[in-house]
């Protein structure tokens, strides 16, 4: 009987002289943590599948939500066009003021004033067109008035001037003042979307108040979507 | 003020002894114990007793299931440094401005309607046929320029006292964040009344956002949602105003408040440190630690 203290169970082999080499060892995972033919641990797969579902989920939440809010930069409201009064209301050297509607829903808060009169042969390359200038300043969006005894339109905010055709000559405004598209249906004259014009009077769409318009500054103040294009 | 009795107040919640003080003997029966026994209780004392005793059971039925007393007395009797004066109430004044535009705020909801063709009109009711009505829109209204005052004015503590400096700087661009909030809160509250001033200056606010190049006229589209100040501006104004910013200025003076006790506030810039009680420098000790190898059983410096 062979001596068998400090042996256990498992040592029989070498009681026994079978071949005592090693067992064959689990290989030690280099580096560690990671097996054979893996290139991540189980733990951090389950970890990156669990924040990607995560993001997944938030973003499902998130993103149409904050389009929902910005979406109306995108969407341009039906063309509304307003007759304003019979042809012989208007003449050439002076304006008339009207107000109309601009944006529905909202009552008085809703409604704009417009200075118009007829084209002229001095002013206008269309003396058959009607010219309909927007009251909005364009420093800050102050109501301007057109002054009889000066031919200006002045505005009571901060002092801003214009010429009898809207050109800016005074005061902190950046542009000429705003107008608005005409047209004639029915003896009527219809007062269409409102554009905005270069210190040429050339039209581009319509820029909100204190913004630049012509040259670089059409990019710079890029048009807005929610606009019209200008006639 | 009478002073609160210590019975009542949980023991984490007492105010901690100073160090130093001296307390009963540790390991010693209370002397009562080791003459005459006590006298048994009647059943009334024993019901007064347990009524006294009441409170304390009640706070520490809640504080052994949330632990609140240790953050509390962390929290209430921590050490402010010397030279500490009412300016550094500031930073509270503009919280408590806020809770009462917050609490204000959430009566006046109750009778305003967000609507264009409405709004004006449940605002005159208010004014002129609610009880107390005109009181508290007008706590609401001026208290908005309250609080945008004594924000300015904690901001100039903060600066002229240097209390901006490491390790505080974060808790300064929370506060920066926080005044941009309280600015935007005053702005976006301006438009609810819906009366010829709030319409003209929400538009004159609204095209001075636009006069940013590349994305003005978009941010002011987003704004007003549309390219006219319309109905939707009003109710978009509405809910920033009443659910967007206060969440966020709720949450940004939660982290505010953490770092003011974590790190501590400030001594004014004319407290000087006091000289230390050691007389001889550190450098001293560290030398002779070196020439003689003694010392308080620090190794020599290599």
């Amino acid at each position: 009987m062979p001596n068998l203290d400090g042996l256990v169970a498992d040592d029989a082999d070498k009681v026994n002289g079978a071949e005592t080499a090693p067992r064959q060892q689990r290989e030690k995972p280099d580096p560690p943590g990671y097996f054979e033919g893996e290139s991540m641990t189980r733990r951090r797969a389950f970890t990156i599948a669990a924040q990607g579902l995560g993001g997944v989920a938030g973003a499902a939440i998130v993103l149409p939500a904050v389009g929902f809010a910005i979406a109306p930069i995108f969407h341009r409201g039906k063309e509304r066009w307003e007759g304003v009064g019979p042809l012989d209301d208007f003449v050439e050297d002076t304006y008339r003021q009207v107000v109309f509607t601009e944006t529905e829903g909202i009552g008085d808060a809703g409604k704009t004033t417009a200075y118009i009169r007829r084209g002229s042969e001095q002013f206008d390359e269309d003396p058959n067109a009607f010219i309909a200038v927007s009251n909005r300043c364009v420093h800050l969006g102050c109501p301007v008035r057109f002054v009889e005894a000066a031919g200006n339109f002045i505005c009571p905010c901060h002092g801003g001037v214009y010429d009898f055709q809207g050109k800016r000559i005074g005061g902190p405004p950046v542009r000429p003042l705003d107008q608005f598209q005409t047209r004639v249906r029915g003896g009527q004259v219809e007062v269409g979307p409102r554009y905005s014009v270069t210190s040429q009077l050339e039209p581009v769409r319509a820029r909100d108040p204190g913004e630049f318009t012509g040259g670089i500054w059409e990019y710079l103040y890029p048009p807005r979507p929610s606009t019209f294009p200008p006639p | 003020m009478p002073k609160i009795p210590d019975k009542i107040v949980p023991a984490p919640l007492r105010k901690p002894a100073k160090p130093g003080a001296a307390g009963d003997p540790k390991g010693q029966a209370p002397q009562d114990l080791k003459t005459a026994p006590p006298e048994r209780p009647t059943h009334v004392q024993r019901l007064t007793e347990q009524a006294k005793e009441a409170p304390v059971d009640v706070l520490a039925w809640v504080d052994q299931r949330t632990g609140a007393t240790g953050f509390l007395t962390g929290m209430l009797y921590r050490k402010v440094p010397k030279g500490t004066n009412w300016f550094y109430t500031l930073g509270s004044a503009t919280l408590f401005a806020f809770i009462l535009q917050a609490v204000t705020g959430v009566f006046l909801a109750m009778f305003y309607t967000p609507s264009t063709t409405q709004a004006y009109a449940s605002i005159a009711h208010i004014n002129n046929e609610v009880p107390l009505g005109a009181l508290v829109h007008g706590m609401h209204k001026w208290g908005s320029s309250v609080m945008v005052i004594l924000i300015f004015l904690h901001m100039g503590r903060v600066f002229f006292f240097g209390a901006y400096k490491y390790p505080r700087e974060l808790n300064w661009v929370i506060g920066v964040v926080l005044l941009i909030l309280t600015m935007t809160m005053a702005f976006t509250g301006y438009l609810l009344p819906f009366d010829q001033r709030s319409f003209w200056a929400s538009v004159v606010g609204i095209n001075i956002n636009g006069t940013g190049p590349i994305i003005g006229p978009y941010l002011s589209d987003a704004l007003r949602a549309g390219p006219e100040l319309g109905a939707t501006t009003l109710s978009r104004f509405y809910a920033i105003h009443m659910l967007l910013l206060p969440g966020a200025i709720i949450a940004l003076i939660g982290a505010h408040l953490y770092l003011v006790v974590k790190l501590g506030t400030t001594a004014p810039p004319w407290v000087r440190a006091e000289k230390p009680k050691v007389a001889a420098p550190v450098a001293e000790l560290d030398a002779g630690v070196e020439r003689n190898g003694r010392g308080n059983g620090a190794a020599p410096r290599a």
